[in-house]
C-alpha cells in the first residue's frame, strides 16, 4: 500500500522538503568575505531593522486577510444559490461559470483586468462617455484594484468547499429553526454558519494561502506601489542576487501564513484535521 | 367544543396537479388527529400549509380561532416534529429544547429551569449536556417533541416521525407518543401512510386520497363502516371482490363475478341491479371449517383448497382458492390453534355473514 503513496512522497520530499531544508540553511548564514560564510541571524535582523521590509510584511498579511474576508462574503451567497436554490442543469451550469475563468491563464486574466481598468482602458472611457467623470481616471495601481484582482482569482476556491458543506445541510433544520420562532438572521448565525464552519475554514485557508503567496496579481495590478512581500523575495533572489536574504524572507512568509491560519482556526474553535476531513 | 384547528376549503395546486382539493377540517382541542393516506395524496402539503411553509391558493386556516393568512411559520402558535426530527446537531440536547424559548427572548435562568422540567416530563432528566448523536432513536424523538412542546403550542404537527425507525422501536414509540399526548393534552395532528399507526394512536382519522378526504371518523368507524371503496381497501386488510349486482334487497346486495362467484354483502350507498360493484370482506370475518356443517347457519358457504399458509403469529392467515371459480380469498386463522395442523392442498369450507361485508358501487374513476 505504501507503494501507492510513493509518487506523492517523492514529489513532497524532492520539491518541498529538500528545498526548504536548503532554504533554512541558506537563511541562517551570512557572507563575511568572498566565498566565506558563517552561521548568523543577520538576515533576520535586517528584516527587523529595515522598516520597509516589515511594513510590507504586515501589509501583505492585512491585505490577504481582507481579500479572504471579501472572497467569503461574495462567495457565500453564490454558493448558497448553487447548493440550495439552483436545480439540475442550472446547477452544473453555474458551477461551470465559476470554473470558466480558470481556463485562461492567470497572466492573461490579469492583463484582462488591466485592459479594463487602465487610464486609456474600457471602464474609464465608459465613465467619460456616460458623463460621470470629466477625464479618464487611472483605476490601476490602487489597493482596491489589487483586492479586486485577488478576490476574482480566489473565488472558485471558496465557492467549491462552501457548496460542498451547504449541500450537506438538511433543509429541514432550517425549517425547524424557523418553525421554532427563529428569523433569517438567527438561522444564518446559529444553524447555517455553524454547519458550514469546516467549509468556511477550508475555503479561507486555501484562499489566504493563495493570496499571501500570490506574485502576479499584486505586481501587475498594483504596480510599483503594490508592496507585496513576495515581490521582496523575488527582488532579493533575482535582482539583488542575495539568496541568503531571500531565503530568510521566504521562511518568514511561511511562518506568517502558518501563524495566521493557526490563529484563525483557534479563534473559531476548530481543528485543522476536522476541517480538512469534512470539506 | 373548542376547535383548535379549522381548515376551511383549502386548495393548493402545482401546475395542472391539485395537491389539496378544497379541503375542510376541524379538530377539537386536546385530541389526537391523524391524516392517513398513501404517499403523494397531498397530506404533507396540507400539513405544510397548516405550519405556514406553504401558502394555500384558496381557503383559510384558523388556529385557535385566529386566521393564519399572512402569518409566517415563526409567528404561528404551531410547532412541527419533522420526519427526520431535524434536531440541531451543532447544539446540545438542552440547547435544542431551549432554542425556541431563547428566540422568544426568555431569560437564561428561566430557559434552564423550563428545559429541565420539560426533559423530566419526557423521561430524559439531566440530559441537557448530551450531544444529539449520543441519543438513541427513541430518545431523539422525545427531544424533538420536548423542543416543540416547551413552547406550549396550540397545535403540534407530526410529519411521519416514526417512518425512519425500525419496526420494534416503532411499536414502542407508538405507545410512548400516545402517552405523551395524553399527559400534555396538546392537540396533535399526525401525518402517516401507516394505517396501523393511525388506528392505534388517533381519536379521529381522516383518510386522504388524491387531495381529498375520503372519510373522517374514529378508527372504529373507518374499520367497520368504511364509506368509500378506497377506505375499505386502505384501512386494514380486506378481500376485494368485483362484479355486477344481480339482486338488490333493501339492505343486502348480491354480487356475481365474471367467473360466476356469488357473494352477498351489506349495501353502502345506492346500487341498482346490473351496476358494476365491489364487495369487501375482512379476513377475520370469514369463518373457516373442515366440514361445512360446522359453519354458522346464517353464513353463505363456500369450499376451496388451501393455496398457502401465511404464518405471522397472531396475524396468521391462509389463502384459499374457491373450488368452482378459483377466486382467491384471505382468511384469518383463529387464535385457538384449531387449524395449526392445516396443510397446503387441503380442502376446507368457509363462509361469512353478509352483514359483516360491505359493498359499494364501483366509482367510475378507479379501475
Amino acid at each position: 500500500m505504501l507503494l501507492l503513496l510513493a509518487p506523492a512522497m517523492v514529489w513532497l520530499v524532492g520539491l518541498i522538503v529538500l528545498p526548504h531544508v536548503d532554504l533554512a540553511v541558506l537563511s541562517l548564514r551570512a557572507r563575511v568575505a568572498p566565498r566565506v560564510y558563517e552561521v548568523s541571524l543577520s538576515q533576520y535582523r535586517t528584516f527587523i531593522d529595515e522598516p520597509l521590509y516589515w511594513h510590507t510584511f504586515v501589509r501583505t498579511a492585512a491585505m490577504s486577510i481582507l481579500a479572504t474576508v471579501c472572497t467569503l462574503l461574495i462567495a457565500f451567497p453564490s454558493a448558497w444559490y448553487i447548493a440550495k436554490i439552483a436545480r439540475g442543469r442550472a446547477k452544473s451550469l453555474l458551477f461551470v461559470l465559476c470554473l470558466i475563468p480558470f481556463w485562461v491563464s492567470e497572466t492573461v486574466r490579469t492583463l484582462g483586468w488591466m485592459i479594463l481598468l487602465r487610464e486609456s482602458g474600457v471602464l474609464p472611457r465608459l465613465l467619460v462617455d456616460l458623463g460621470i467623470t470629466a477625464a479618464p481616471i487611472e483605476m490601476l495601481y490602487h489597493d482596491a484594484t489589487i483586492l479586486v484582482g485577488l478576490v476574482y482569482t480566489s473565488l472558485l476556491f471558496m465557492v467549491v468547499p462552501l457548496v460542498g458543506v451547504l449541500e450537506s445541510l438538511d433543509d429541514s433544520l432550517i425549517e425547524a429553526a424557523y418553525d421554532l420562532g427563529a428569523n433569517g438572521w438567527s438561522i444564518l448565525r446559529q444553524i447555517i454558519v455553524p454547519h458550514a464552519a469546516p467549509g468556511i475554514a477550508a475555503g479561507s485557508i486555501v484562499v489566504f494561502m493563495l493570496t499571501v503567496g500570490n506574485y502576479l496579481t499584486p505586481t501587475l495590478l498594483g504596480g510599483k506601489n503594490s508592496l507585496w512581500f513576495t515581490e521582496q523575495i523575488y527582488t532579493q533572489f533575482i535582482t539583488r542576487f542575495n539568496w541568503e536574504q531571500g531565503a530568510a524572507f521566504g521562511f518568514l512568509l511561511l511562518v506568517l501564513s502558518t501563524a495566521i491560519v493557526w490563529a484563525g482556526l483557534a479563534l473559531t474553535g476548530q481543528r485543522f484535521g476536522d476541517v480538512m476531513r469534512r470539506s | 367544543m373548542e376547535q383548535d384547528l379549522e381548515v376551511d376549503r383549502v386548495t393548493k395546486r402545482y401546475g395542472p396537479l391539485t395537491a389539496v382539493d378544497s379541503l375542510s377540517l376541524s379538530i377539537a382541542h386536546g385530541s389526537f388527529f391523524s391524516i392517513l393516506g398513501p404517499s403523494g395524496c397531498g397530506k404533507t402539503t396540507l400539513l405544510r400549509i397548516v405550519a405556514g411553509f406553504l401558502a394555500p391558493d384558496d381557503g383559510d386556516v384558523r388556529i385557535g380561532g385566529r386566521s393564519m393568512r399572512g402569518v409566517a411559520p415563526n409567528r404561528r402558535p404551531v410547532n412541527m416534529v419533522f420526519q427526520h426530527l431535524a434536531l440541531f446537531p451543532m447544539m446540545t440536547v438542552g440547547e435544542n429544547v431551549g432554542y425556541g424559548l431563547a428566540r422568544r427572548g426568555v431569560g437564561r435562568v428561566e430557559i434552564a429551569s423550563r428545559v429541565d422540567a420539560m426533559l423530566k416530563r419526557v423521561g430524559l432528566p439531566r440530559a441537557q449536556d448530551k450531544r444529539v448523536d449520543e441519543l438513541s432513536g427513541g430518545q431523539r424523538q422525545r427531544v424533538a417533541i420536548a423542543r416543540s412542546l416547551v413552547l406550549e403550542p396550540t397545535l403540534l404537527l407530526l410529519d411521519e416521525p416514526l417512518g425512519a425507525l425500525d419496526l420494534k422501536l416503532r411499536e414502542h414509540m407508538k405507545i410512548e407518543l400516545k402517552q405523551l399526548q395524553a399527559d400534555f393534552g396538546t392537540t396533535f395532528v399526525y401525518i402517516t401512510h401507516d394505517q396501523s399507526e393511525a388506528l392505534v394512536l388517533s381519536d379521529r382519522v381522516a383518510v386522504m386520497n388524491a387531495g381529498r378526504f375520503e372519510q373522517v371518523g374514529t378508527p372504529q368507524e373507518l374499520y367497520y363502516q368504511p364509506s368509500t371503496p378506497f377506505v375499505a381497501g386502505f384501512v386494514g386488510a380486506n378481500n376485494r371482490v368485483a362484479g355486477r349486482a344481480v339482486r338488490v334487497d333493501d339492505e343486502e346486495v348480491e354480487l356475481s363475478t365474471a367467473d360466476g362467484l356469488a357473494v352477498r354483502a351489506r349495501m353502502r350507498g345506492a346500487i341498482a341491479v346490473g351496476e358494476p360493484i365491489e364487495a369487501f370482506v375482512r379476513p377475520e370475518v370469514v369463518d373457516l371449517a373442515r366440514d361445512a356443517g360446522e359453519l354458522p347457519r346464517a353464513a353463505q358457504r363456500f369450499s376451496g383448497r388451501v393455496e398457502s399458509l401465511l404464518f405471522d403469529g397472531a396475524n396468521s392467515a391462509v389463502l384459499v382458492r374457491e373450488e368452482r371459480t378459483h377466486a382467491e380469498i384471505r382468511i384469518a386463522l383463529p387464535q385457538t390453534g384449531r387449524f395449526a395442523d392445516l396443510k397446503v392442498g387441503e380442502t376446507v369450507a368457509f363462509g361469512f355473514d353478509a352483514q359483516r361485508a360491505v359493498c359499494f358501487r364501483t366509482s367510475s374513476h378507479d379501475n
